[in-house]
């Protein structure tokens, strides 16, 4: 069965944000960037499914040439082909825009698969918003934030994660599908992996090929600003005798959080 | 008028959603709109005028046997139709695991843009402006939804539920589902043993990293939770990565982004992962041994000690402290 995974670029978790406040975005300069993290877990599960059933593992990017970065590590980690959707626009937070890229992108060059993974959000603009969208584009069932997944012929079964339980359901494929933390081990890329992807030829599309409009492509929110959050100062901090700090803990909260 | 999404689970509206109906109402207000409401379902009718309080002025019902158990695709068929004919200029969903997964789905159907987990809403030139985190809150942006309807997912917990709306009216509908639109349906629904309530909807969070050594001594902190209301356990990804909890508890960035009232961080060194998910605590208290560990630059609170002894004198204390 062949596989389509969706990866992003975005800055690593340790990043310290820095704001551009004349743009409105965030200083690129001096951040390191990496594949999404939960992407990591669909490019791994497309891996797995690849093993196990048979097919292609196809990983795109919507985004500058710099994503080329992290189609190589899918590639390296064992995918069999890549592609970059190039989009040069800055980050807009607008889900509604990447999806429609994406959905024309398959709609109009790839119609073989089975199943379209992604991460549950990218990090970052913590949207979740792109993998619904994409679903409905195709007219496909989805499963979101999903920690177990099996394919059984022409049908896919999934545990997605809720508030203090699992939902199972059972879908039809094709079907979208994004990946929460829980569904596997991502491996490491090996360096026959980093040798051959190195090598391999990454196919571009522009969103001028896709036929997309300006007014398509015009995102639909509009960044008023963007500031970071006031520093929390730190408090008070006491030390000493365990049963007269866990009391003045517990008049902490008694009378100045007054939460009990 | 500004339409809100109310979620139902076990036969109970969720209060996230009543903080978003709340929230509807006081901006609809300000737009002199009226907010409605909309429940999604199968015999959910006897629940409408409970919503009233909250400031409903009318509750749609969207009835249908296929539509007793969630489904994506069919949920958003239904509230699309119901969009397309009231043509509100707002729809608002409250940021749970179903409404992150519905309100997109639907504002594709719609064709319009959406802002996810949002912490604050105004009104700025007779529409709506958010700001919500990004960044898992190391940044926060400031967003106009330039599209109709403008759709967000509020973050929960953050808006505060209002009562003391007067009275409404509710109105059945018996919605068409095409079949090929339930082929996403939760077929049941697995409930963690023990599990109390979710990180994302408790207004106190224990939590505990590696300083904890093993997984039996979370059950120090889940006998807090017994004593403390509203509460849930919450956990480092190094507890999580350890197997000493479900990785449900994960709080941080690549957890789940937490905003309690009290957050207690027991031996955990408050990692900037883990901060990302936690920083916007209204109160944040730590125990930890190391009097250089992180978590203390943003702690409201702290003890530098060990905690395997503070919890025994603070269960005691705070036993005392609540029952007077
Ligand atoms: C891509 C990525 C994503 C990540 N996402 C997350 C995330 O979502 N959430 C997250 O939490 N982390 C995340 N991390 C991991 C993060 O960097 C830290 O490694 C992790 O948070 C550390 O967990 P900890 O505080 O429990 O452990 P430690 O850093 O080892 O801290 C343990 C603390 O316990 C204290 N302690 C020990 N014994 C006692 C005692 N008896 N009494 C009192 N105190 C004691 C110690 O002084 C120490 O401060 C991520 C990392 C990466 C690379
Ligand atoms: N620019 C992009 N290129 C490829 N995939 C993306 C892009 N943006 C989002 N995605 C996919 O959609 C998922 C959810 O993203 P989001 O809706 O932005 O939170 C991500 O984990 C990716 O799998």
């Amino acid at each position: 069965m062949n596989t389509f995974v969706f990866i992003k670029r975005v800055p690593d978790t340790e990043s310290k944000i820095r704001i551009d406040h004349e743009n409105n975005c965030i200083i690129e300069e001096g951040l390191n960037f990496v594949m999404s993290p939960y992407d990591e877990y669909a490019v791994e599960e497309a891996l797995q499914i690849r093993e196990s059933k048979g097919g292609t593992v196809t990983v795109f990017s919507v985004g500058s040439e710099e994503s080329i970065i992290i189609l190589k590590k899918a590639l390296a980690m064992g995918a069999d082909e890549a592609v970059l959707i190039r989009d040069d626009a800055p980050e807009s937070y607008d889900g509604l825009r990447t999806a429609r890229i994406i959905a024309e992108a398959i709609k109009q060059k790839y119609s073989e698969y089975g199943l379209i993974l992604f991460g549950k959000q990218s990090m970052g603009a913590d949207n979740a918003q792109v993998p619904a969208m994409v679903a409905e584009m195709l007219g496909l069932p989805q499963v979101n934030v999903i920690t177990q997944l099996e394919l059984e012929g022409n049908t896919g079964s999934a545990l997605r994660e809720i508030e203090g339980a699992s939902e199972k359901v059972t879908v039809p494929l094709p079907a979208v599908v994004s990946a929460q933390k829980g569904l596997n081990e991502p491996r490491y890329e090996t360096l026959k992996g980093i040798m051959m992807a190195k090598r391999k030829q990454i196919p571009v599309i522009t969103t001028a090929e896709l036929g997309l409009s300006d007014e398509q492509l015009a995102p639909q929110l509009t960044i008023v600003r963007m500031e970071t959050p006031p520093a929390r100062e730190a408090g008070k901090i006491v030390e000493g005798d365990a049963a007269e700090t866990a009391q003045q803990l517990v008049d902490f909260l008694h009378e100045e959080a007054k939460v009990i | 008028m500004i339409l809100v999404y109310i979620e139902v689970r076990d036969g109970k509206v969720k209060k996230s959603s009543l903080e978003a109906l709340s929230e509807g109402k006081r901006r609809a207000g300000e737009l002199e709109l009226e907010a409605h409401a909309v429940l999604v379902g199968h015999g959910l009718e006897g629940l409408a005028s409970g919503l009233y309080a909250y400031g409903a002025a009318k509750v749609h019902v969207l009835e249908n046997t296929l539509l007793s158990h969630y489904s994506p695709s069919a949920y958003a068929y239904a509230l699309h139709s119901l969009v397309e004919e009231l043509q509100p200029p707002a729809l608002l969903f409250s940021a749970t695991a179903l409404g992150k997964d519905l309100a997109p789905r639907v504002a594709a159907k719609l064709g319009v843009g959406m802002a996810s987990e949002c912490t604050r809403m105004e009104v700025q030139e007779g529409r709506l402006e958010v700001v919500r985190p990004v960044f898992a809150g190391k940044a926060f942006v400031t967003f106009r939804v330039t599209s109709t309807p403008q759709i967000m997912t509020l973050r929960p917990n953050v808006f505060p539920v209002e009562e003391g709306g007067g009275s409404g009216e509710t109105e059945v509908k018996e919605v068409v589902v095409p079949e090929n639109q339930t082929h996403d349906r939760v077929i049941e629904q697995l409930r963690e043993e023990g599990t109390e309530l979710d990180v994302t909807e408790a207004e106190i969070i224990v939590s505990g990293g590696r300083g904890l050594k093993s997984p039996e001594n979370f059950d120090l902190l889940r006998d807090l939770t017994h004593i403390l209301p509203h509460s849930a356990v919450g956990a480092s990804r190094s507890a999580v990565d350890s197997g000493w909890i479900d990785h449900q508890h994960q709080v941080g960035q690549t957890g789940k982004t937490v905003s309690p009232d009290l957050y207690l961080a027991f031996g955990l060194s408050g990692a900037i992962q883990h901060l990302a998910g936690m920083a916007s605590s209204k109160y944040i208290v730590a125990v930890n041994k190391d009097p250089d560990a992180p978590i203390f630059k943003v702690a409201d609170f702290g003890v530098v000690g060990d905690l395997f002894e503070i919890i025994p004198h603070l269960k005691e204390g705070l036993k005392k402290a609540l029952a007077e």
